[in-house]
């Protein structure tokens, strides 16, 4: 184990050497750039033996790693915003095909407006390409995610590709100490990746065959389920990670003085450090608050929201996304688990960070109070102007 | 000689028993194609053994056997070509 | 030159069989033809199109090779991946061969084929064209020749069929200075043979560009597939040519030309065209024998 002071981008590029990907493609869009760039290194110095592919569009990287996938090599892949987009049929390919790639990307802003700056557009956008989702807070948890989600992904029960989502700037390029750990340690945690999901010549396959109207649902249903049940080995991967590495994220989610709350805010992503130096604040001042941070949106941590939230009063819901015409779309999430489960308590939207406008400690703060005093349901923070026009 | 046959099927009665992900055995074939086809190519005497309806076949139905030419009349579809690519006029095609 | 294919020294073997395409179908020719030349080692990628429609309909599966259908911009791409996952893994004496139609390689593929070229994989990609997009119903795509009618190009009394010439593809892809590139038909399978064992060879990119008729798409009885491809060169509207070292190679230059007008008006998809029509057709024909006669080393060589 060693300690670097490092980007969340350059923590997250660590984790993937460790994890030995066989084949990589590459593209670059900022904020993700210097991800590819460090890799690029990696490979130049022999820190990493990877065949690293410098493909024309963000499009062939997936479309790439899938083929390498289908022969049983591990891959991986890195993009953001207008590049997730623009690779969205290969998203759902690689998922309905069942490849463990794993892929990172920096949350950010979609055009239009053109902006390069952090929201989480892009990746909610895509909550239902059948892919798993993290959202990750900070450096360390990078590192350790690019590491965790091979383990996540290539258990032959879940067999689905894997987007590790790093909030774009404040976490891609702020740098933190990390701990770094040794590629022995690595290896002992993550096995070579093996799966009858291939093609070989001893054992010759046909992939990514037409399924019609007499089958179709089954492998739906089939892919569906291996969502579900990667719940569980979410949690044990987790467990196996902090018994190598003594750190331990909590597996779907990660709760904050939440045992006698009465308020609880709902975050993902980078802003959770900050939301939970107000919760401290406010707790200090005797109010019951505490945070819950999503780290999987997809499974969908249903049976944790239950736990964490049964005997809140209210919660909100704070996130980088607007679903135009409705509202946030983990609140619409996290409002069916409540709705489902009939749990009797009031539920708030703020939508706040789009374009990489900063949220501040008073928004926290101002967001807390809404808990607590009601108001309207969804809400957008930061507004700089008036819109009661 | 290598090809893919005709497999009896039965359709998956438990999840398991689907593939992993979309990919399974290479050349299963479970239905024939000998339904589509009005006229049935006939190889006479006349033939030679010039290989060029083998070779000419989309369906790659002409096998070579140790007898001479044989046609795979459950894959055969009918569509004439070897009758006329033959040079010796050797095929006749058949009303079904 | 010794150790040619043959229809007597070909492989027996058949890697594409009980497939669902159309009768007399000449893509199906083309596919069954390449595979069989490349043998057990191939690993083919085809993206959405006929080829693919027609041979992985599970449980129905027609390649007894390991193949795989790519998204219909992906075939390079998917190459690309294949043959560096291949290696990686540690598989020797594979073939990673793309067999791409007319439009997944024109058009929505050129991209990725570009990008594989430039980066010089080790990749062979077949193109198998059939002049328009088959498998939606016969729609225009960038190798759609001029005068032709498809259902996005109608004939009628303001405009006859397509207006735009064919796309000049095989000149496209040389001009990245591949390795190995050529043109083939179906209506010559010992020239189409002989051009997939030699790319099979390269190390680098190899592309090849097979004309291979559809009978639906262009309006022929199901019996005439290899009759039309051979017409089509006869009348000097496809030509057998390579590039290799930098250099054009015409590899058949015919003395005459046979009646472009007896080639097009057997056709449906041509049979609304004037005489001034073909006249057009006629004189870019011409222009493009008379660059290729001038510019291409011509001198003819048994393949
Ligand atoms: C991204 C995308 N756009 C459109 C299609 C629809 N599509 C499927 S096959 C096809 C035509 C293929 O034409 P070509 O490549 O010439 O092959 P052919 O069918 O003629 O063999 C089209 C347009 C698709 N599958 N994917
Ligand atoms: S083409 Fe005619 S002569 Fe030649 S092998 Fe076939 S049937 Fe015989
Ligand atoms: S009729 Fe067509 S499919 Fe049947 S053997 Fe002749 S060429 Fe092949
Ligand atoms: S439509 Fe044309 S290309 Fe497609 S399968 Fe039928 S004959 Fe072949
Ligand atoms: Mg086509």
């Amino acid at each position: 184990m060693t300690k670097a002071f490092l980007s969340g981008n350059d923590a997250f590029a660590e984790g993937v050497r460790l994890a030995r990907p066989q084949v990589i493609s590459i593209y670059p869009i900022t904020p993700q750039t210097t991800v590819v760039e460090r890799l690029s290194e990696m490979v130049e110095d022999s820190s990493l033996a990877s065949e690293l592919i410098h493909v024309e569009s963000e499009h062939s990287a997936l479309s790439c790693a899938i083929g390498a996938s289908a022969m049983g090599a591990r891959t991986f892949t890195a993009t953001s915003s207008q590049g997730l987009l623009y690779m969205a049929e290969c998203l759902q390919y690689a998922s309905g095909g069942r490849f463990p790639i794993v892929m990172m990307n920096a949350n950010r802003s979609t055009a239009l407006p053109w902006n390069i700056y952090g929201d989480q557009r892009d990746s909610l956008s895509q909550l239902d390409c059948g892919w798993i989702q993290v959202y990750v807070e900070d450096a360390q948890e990078s590192l350790d995610m690019a590491l965790q989600s091979y383990h996540i992904a290539e258990n032959p029960l879940v067999s689905t590709p894997v987007m590790v989502n790093l909030d774009g700037f404040v976490l891609t390029h702020t740098y933190e100490t990390v701990e770094i750990p040794s590629q022995t340690d690595a290896d002992r945690f993550l096995p070579p990746f093996q799966t009858e999901n291939k093609m070989s010549l001893d054992n010759p396959k046909n992939l990514a065959f037409s399924v019609g109207p007499d089958n179709n649902m089954e492998f739906k249903y089939i892919q569906h389920k291996a969502m579900l049940d990667s719940r569980r080995v979410i949690e044990e991967t987790d467990a196996k990670f902090a018994e190598i590495f003594g750190r331990s994220y909590g597996g779907l989610t990660q709760d904050y003085r939440i045992d006698d709350a009465d308020y609880i805010l709902i975050t993902l992503g980078s802003i959770t450090g900050l939301c939970r130096e107000v919760v401290d604040e406010l707790r200090e001042r005797g109010e019951k608050v505490g945070l819950l941070k999503l780290r999987f949106l997809r499974p969908f941590p249903s049976d944790d929201l239950v736990a964490a939230l049964e005997s809140a009063k209210a919660i909100g819901v704070l996130e980088k996304d607007i679903s135009f015409g409705y509202e946030g779309t983990v609140y619409t999430n996290v409002n069916s688990v409540i709705a489902k489960n009939g749990l009797h308590l009031e539920t708030y939207n703020f939508i706040a960070g789009l374009g990489g406008r900063d949220i501040s400690r008073e928004n926290i703060k101002e967001i807390f109070r809404h808990l607590q005093t009601g108001g309207q349901h969804v809400n957008f923070i930061g507004l700089g102007v008036s819109i009661d026009e | 000689m290598n090809k893919p046959t005709l497999r009896s099927y039965q359709k998956p009665q438990k999840l398991s028993d689907y593939p992993l992900g979309t990919a399974s055995e290479a050349g299963h074939l479970v239905t024939k194609n000998s339904g589509w086809r009005n006229e049935r190519p006939i190889i006479t005497d006349a033939c030679i053994n010039c290989l060029q309806c083998y070779l000419y076949c989309p369906d790659g139905v002409i096998l070579k056997t140790e007898h001479g030419l044989d046609i795979d009349y459950d894959f055969c579809k009918g569509c004439g070509i070897c009758e006329k690519i033959c040079p010796k006029q050797a095929i006749k095609m058949e009303v079904e | 030159m010794s150790n040619q294919i043959t229809a007597k020294t070909i492989t027996d073997s058949e890697f594409f069989y009980g497939h669902k395409a159309c009768s007399g179908c000449g893509g199906s020719l083309a596919v069954r033809i390449a595979l069989k030349v490349l043998g057990e080692g191939a690993i083919s990628v085809l993206p959405a199109g006929c080829m693919s429609a027609v041979g992985f309909n599970y449980p129905h599966l027609c390649f007894s090779n390991n193949s795989i259908i790519s998204t219909f911009a992906g075939t390079a791409s998917m190459l690309t991946g294949v043959e560096a996952g291949a290696r990686a893994v540690g598989i020797k004496n594979f073939k990673a061969v793309g067999l791409a139609g007319d439009g997944g390689t024109a058009d929505i593929g050129i991209q990725a084929l570009s990008g594989a070229i430039d980066r010089n994989d080790d990749i062979l990609y077949i193109c198998y064209d059939n002049e328009a997009y088959m498998n939606t119903g016969i729609q225009k795509s960038g190798l759609t020749p001029f005068g032709a009618k498809t259902t996005t190009t109608p004939s009628g009394e303001n405009i006859h069929g397509n207006i735009r010439p064919k796309k000049n593809l095989f000149e496209i892809v040389a001009a990245h200075d591949i390795p190995y590139a050529a043109t083939a038909s179906i209506g010559n399978l010992k020239d189409f043979m002989n051009k997939i064992e030699k790319a099979s060879k390269i190390k680098g990119t190899a592309y090849i560009h097979v004309v291979a008729p559809c009978p639906i798409g262009w309006g022929i009885p199901v019996n005439e597939t290899i009759d039309i491809a051979r017409k089509m060169m006869d009348c000097g509207l496809w030509y057998l040519a390579e590039y290799e070292n930098g250099q054009f190679k015409l590899n058949k230059n015919p003395r005459e030309f046979s009646s472009i007008k007896d080639y097009l008006l057997s056709q449906g998809r041509f049979k609304h065209l004037d005489d001034a029509d073909i006249e057009i057709l006629a004189a870019q024909r011409d222009a493009k024998w008379a660059a290729i006669r001038k510019n291409w080393n011509t001198t003819e060589e048994e393949l």
